[in-house]
């Protein structure tokens, strides 16, 4: 599974992800993921989603974290809602937001 | 030149009156717009916005309650804030941040004081509720240099507050009898990951909702010395678990004569619950994964709205039947819904549209609706007179 997936990640990554889909990707992570991490991703029931917090866990681990959740705890699949160039782009966002317009 | 000059001195005259004129605060509440950190103080007699209050900082899952007098809000702010809002006059009255990270908070039963639930760091505080200086610090150590993240922290009775610690799998009963110097009684492994609680109307039970398994924890507030019980074991056992997207609440408990009817968790079901035996009595299939489940104040009818993708949808479920009656579609992201005091209305916030929709509970027609941004808690003043609100 694991393996696949990291297949889907990088032929997935080149792909754009439109700007309108962009706004909705951001609202998202702001207000859906925010209900447990915190609308300013500052930290929850579940853990902090800063840029500094997220040091050190790398782009597949993310991946693999939002696509398939976390067992034992809270985090869910998002697999069924997101497709893998969302999931990449919510990675990437989450890592160096600022790089986002 | 004249007749626009006595026009001038009339609206001043007009302006002034209004300024001092007297109102009551039982028609009243506030507006979480979580997004700006805004607070709006609304009247659901004439179903209108009052003032708007900026300043609260991070406002997502604030949650807010009611000083006895109903005259002021303490808002409980994602940042660690909890901010004293005047609601007559629309404005901040005294603000301090009391932790880093925090998720709700309550009022004693003699008004007095004001606890709030801390994530970070892990535990509960005090504060009095006139002037919001500190009175007791109560670290959630649950093992040895173990804190724990605190939730569903309530009013009981007795001036208690009781919580419960999501990483610990505790139940903290809190006396107040002695605000500096609170007494705590635990309640161990009552169950693992409770992520919310609350207390029934009477104030006589304490129920946790637990992530972790299926059933939830029962504390007897009239026999705490019998301990914690589980009820509900493995209900909906026979289904596959679903995901779930958003932590549903349980604050608006919603009782209707000896039914509770609770969200499941992981299931696209409320759960009836006969409340003399604690025994399930039926499920019922409902279109997402639950967050709040909230009577009709007289008990007839049971609203329930869904967790992400499913937060379009309200549903509106008879009391007797158990039959859903009504499916409605107010639009993007249903957060929250708040009754009026006696039920005739219910407030309905649409986050993703900017808006509050009010519904007419008998016809079930949106009657009015009202711009707010990115709205979230609708909170009425007639909940400082109620137990665990």
């Amino acid at each position: 599974m694991f393996i696949t997936l990291c297949a889907l990640m990088t032929s997935a990554t080149a792909e754009a992800v439109t700007a309108e889909r962009q706004t909705e990707l951001r609202n998202l992570v702001h207000q859906d993921c925010g209900s447990c991490h915190g609308m300013r991703l500052t930290g929850g029931l579940g853990p902090a989603l800063t840029p500094q917090a997220l040091q050190g866990k790398n782009h597949e681990f993310l991946f693999v974290t939002i696509s398939e959740g976390r067992h034992g705890t809270p985090m869910p699949p998002w697999r069924m809602l997101l497709t893998e160039q969302d999931i990449n782009w919510i990675v990437d966002y989450l890592k160096t937001p600022e790089a986002r317009p | 030149m004249r007749p626009f000059f006595a026009a001038t001195l009339a609206l001043i005259f007009v302006t002034g009156a209004m300024a001092t004129e007297l109102r009551g605060t039982g028609d009243l509440g506030v507006v979480v717009e979580r997004a700006d950190g805004k607070l709006l103080v609304v009247e659901h007699s004439g179903n209108s916005r009052l003032a708007e209050i900026e300043g609260l900082g991070d406002l997502s899952h604030a949650s807010v309650v009611f000083s006895r007098d109903q005259r002021y809000a303490y808002v409980f702010g994602r940042d660690g804030g909890l901010t004293k809002v005047d609601i007559l006059k629309g404005r901040i009255v005294n603000r301090v941040m009391q932790s880093g990270n925090s998720i709700g908070g309550a009022i004693s039963q003699d008004g007095k004081w004001v606890a709030v639930s801390n994530y970070e760091p892990g535990g509960v505080r005090v504060f009095d509720a006139a002037t919001l200086e500190m009175v007791a610090d109560v670290p959630a150590e649950y093992a040895p240099g173990k804190f724990s993240k605190t939730v569903g922290l309530v009013d009981a009775p007795g001036n208690q507050f009781v919580f419960s610690l999501y990483d610990g799998d505790q139940i903290w009963l809190m006396d107040m009898m002695d605000p500096r110097k609170p007494r705590i009684k635990r309640f161990e492994n009552i169950g693992r990951a409770p992520y919310d609680a609350l207390v029934t109307p009477d104030g006589r039970y304490y129920i946790a909702g637990l992530f972790g398994e299926d059933s939830m924890a029962l504390l007897d507030l009239w026999h705490p010395e019998k301990g914690v019980q589980k009820i509900l074991k493995g209900y909906a056992e026979h289904d596959d678990k679903l995901p779930v997207y958003k932590m549903p609440h349980l604050e608006g408990w919603a009782i209707a004569g000896n039914k509770a009817f609770v969200p499941a968790v992981g299931h696209h079901k409320v759960i009836v619950v006969d409340t003399d035996k604690w025994q399930i009595l039926d499920e019922i299939d409902v279109h997402g994964q639950p967050i709040f489940v909230m009577a009709r104040p007289d008990g007839r009818q049971i609203w329930v709205n869904y967790a992400h993708p499913d937060n379009d949808t309200l549903q509106v479920i008879d009391a007797e039947s158990h039959q859903i009656i009504k499916t409605l579609k107010p639009g993007k992201a249903v957060l929250h819904m708040e009754f009026t005091p006696r039920g005739e209305n219910v407030w309905v916030s649409v986050r993703d549209d900017d808006r509050i929709d009010v519904y007419d509970t008998s016809t079930l027609e949106r009657v009015k609706s009202l711009p707010a941004l990115k709205p979230s808690g609708i909170f009425f003043t007639n909940r400082a007179h109620e137990i665990g609100l």
